[in-house]
């Protein structure tokens, strides 16, 4: 019983770590501004570290990254989704550092299997936090087209928020706590960068927890199809 | 620097003014006394002019060298590599940051170096030009690029101007580890699957003579070299170094089980060297004028990043002089660069 609930936990936080870390690869080259491509790769590297321990604690990293379908990946719906502007990649990690600060803190005090992870993870966490609030800032209280287009971005990705608060098997933690603490967090950061606070529900009935069920949106397929083909094109082999 | 008085003779002895001559006789002294000159020092124009054409073209190498290996980080074949792969990248990113500091020490900013790359007035290194088909190519340009780049780079950190000696110092340290990388990379491709093995040699058949024009056209017909050797910005010629690295890959290509296509190569005992076959100047030459696999796609891509990024600079800047202007605290510790200048390669080193 404790090996399947320990499974389903590390499986939901490996897969978001791993999911978002390959997003945040995939600026590579791309980013608005060389510091940038710094700090991305910093917080995707960070992630990936997250993952392969958290997915070590299941089985083979390799098998569990690489061989996996779709339907079996438990990661939330909001870390796979597509990067787009850079206003987009911002509000994906300010929704997201937020939510994995406050659930570390709690899982590092706590005295379960996560606690050693979550010590050392909640400090990557806590810069990765910072990163996405000084760009919020910058980019709510910025021009007239960047507030714009944070506000939009802001707005686009609420509706897949809700589901980080359903709660995991196998993760002893106040959910409705948690989510009172993000809304307090990420609604202040964005008063002080001038944007409204998105109106309307954090999930609709088709995304309220269906990433961590194994339901994706159509873009994960996609990005699993490149990521995987190589490793699946040589089956059994060693790299 | 040794002998700071030296350096700046206008304030050594008290007396308000020198002329040209004597301060280029006191550079010139420096230079040949193995001294490092320092921005504020006096240099001559075309010291000046030398080192940020050099510096510029390193360090726009080192940001679109970002693609091609960038090109694979998505599609990795395990977490492992995944991981060593984006650090890898984002050491070159870092590696484009000192050096393009290094450049604004000689009063040279990045944006106007960033702008004459963007509009093809700067080159970076050819060999980011050519394709990464597979991914034994990102172990062939950690061993043979990044091995042609050490072999280049290691006499820098001891170049006569002391920013850019002191950066090479910590790009060498980094590169030498993306050089084992590659190595390690094609040692397990090339003893792996018959597929794999076909894959690693396929990657080097491609990447060797490419490296082998990194180390510039020949002696008799190099444009900066002689000068540069003067300064002291260079240390040893184009077909020396070539020579060296030929050196070196030859016992290492035979402890990977691949060979080199280069039927010439052989060792002779008279010169203490392997002689290699000649060399294809006219593609290194059409390649460098636009002509080669990559140079726009390289180009194009690079110019979309800074279009695409101009709106997100600019709010960083609005957002600065806003707040700097009403004394805001929170923007007053922050660059209009964004959040990150602090947090360079602190973890993810493989």
């Amino acid at each position: 019983m404790t090996a399947t609930l320990h499974t389903t936990a590390a499986l939901a936080l490996g897969d978001d770590a791993l999911v978002l870390s390959h997003r945040l690869g995939e600026w590579a080259g791309h980013a608005p501004v060389l510091e940038e491509e710094v700090a991305l790769a910093n917080i995707a590297l960070d992630l990936l570290g997250q993952a392969r321990v958290l997915l070590s604690m299941v089985g083979d990293e390799d098998e569990l990254a690489y061989l996996r379908e779709e339907r079996a990946f438990r990661n939330l719906q909001l870390v796979e989704q597509p990067n787009g502007d850079f206003a987009h990649t911002i509000a994906r990690q300010l929704y997201f550092s937020t939510y994995q600060r406050l659930l570390y803190t709690h899982l590092a005090a706590a005295d379960g299997e996560f606690a050693g992870l979550a010590a050392k993870a909640v400090k990557e966490v806590a810069y990765h936090q910072d990163h996405a609030e000084q760009w919020t800032l910058r980019l709510g209280d910025g021009t007239d087209v960047s507030h714009e287009r944070m506000q939009r971005a802001c707005r686009t990705l609420w509706r897949f928020t809700g589901e980080m608060f359903q709660p995991v098997e196998g993760l002893d933690i106040d959910w409705t706590g948690i989510k009172t603490a993000w809304l307090e967090s990420v609604g202040d950061i964005l008063r002080r960068a001038t944007l409204d606070i998105p109106e309307g529900p954090q999930a609709g009935a088709w995304t309220a927890g269906a990433g961590r069920q194994g339901l994706h949106t159509e873009s994960f397929g996609r990005m699993l199809a490149e990521m995987q083909h190589l490793h699946r094109s040589h089956p059994g082999a060693s790299w | 620097m040794a002998t700071a008085a030296a350096h700046r003779p206008a304030h050594a002895d008290g007396t308000a003014h020198m002329d040209a001559a004597a301060y280029e006789a006191v550079f010139d002294a420096a230079v040949a006394a193995d001294e490092r000159i320092e921005p504020r020092d006096w240099m001559p124009d075309a010291y000046r002019a030398t080192l940020v054409r050099q510096i510029a073209q390193h360090a726009h190498s080192e940001i679109i060298g970002m693609q091609p290996e960038a090109n694979w980080i998505t599609r990795a074949p395990s977490l492992r590599r995944k991981a060593i792969l984006m650090a890898k990248v984002q050491d070159e990113a870092g590696h484009g940051l000192y050096l393009y500091s290094a450049a604004e020490t000689l009063g040279t900013s990045r944006d106007e170096l960033l702008d004459k790359l963007h509009t093809g007035r700067q080159k970076y290194s050819s060999i980011f030009n050519y394709p990464t088909l597979t991914w034994a190519d990102v172990g062939a340009i950690g061993w043979l690029v990044d091995g042609a780049a050490i072999t280049n780079q290691v006499p820098l950190c001891r170049c006569s101007y002391g920013p850019y000696a002191r950066a090479m110092v910590r790009i060498c340290k980094e590169e030498s580890f993306h050089q084992r990388q590659g190595y390690e990379l094609l040692m397990t491709l090339s003893h792996g699957t018959p597929e794999q093995h076909a894959m690693a040699q396929d990657a080097v058949d491609r990447w060797w003579w490419p490296s082998l024009m990194m180390f510039g056209p020949p002696d008799d017909e190099s444009a900066h070299s002689a000068q540069s050797m003067a300064w002291k910005i260079k240390r040893h010629s184009n077909d020396e170094l070539r020579q060296r690295f030929v050196d070196i890959c030859v016992p290492q290509a035979e402890s990977l089980g691949l060979t080199l296509p280069d039927p010439d190569l052989t060792w002779n005992e008279e010169r203490g060297h392997y002689d290699f076959g000649p060399i294809d100047w006219t593609e290194f030459r059409d390649v460098l004028k636009g002509n080669g696999p990559c140079n726009e796609q390289r180009l194009t891509q690079r110019r979309r990043a800074h279009d695409d990024g101009a709106w997100v600079r600019d709010a960083a800047a609005a957002y600065a002089a806003k707040h700097n202007a009403t004394g805001t605290a929170d923007a007053s510790a922050r660059t209009a660069g964004g959040p990150s200048a602090d947090q360079t390669d602190e973890n993810g080193k493989a």
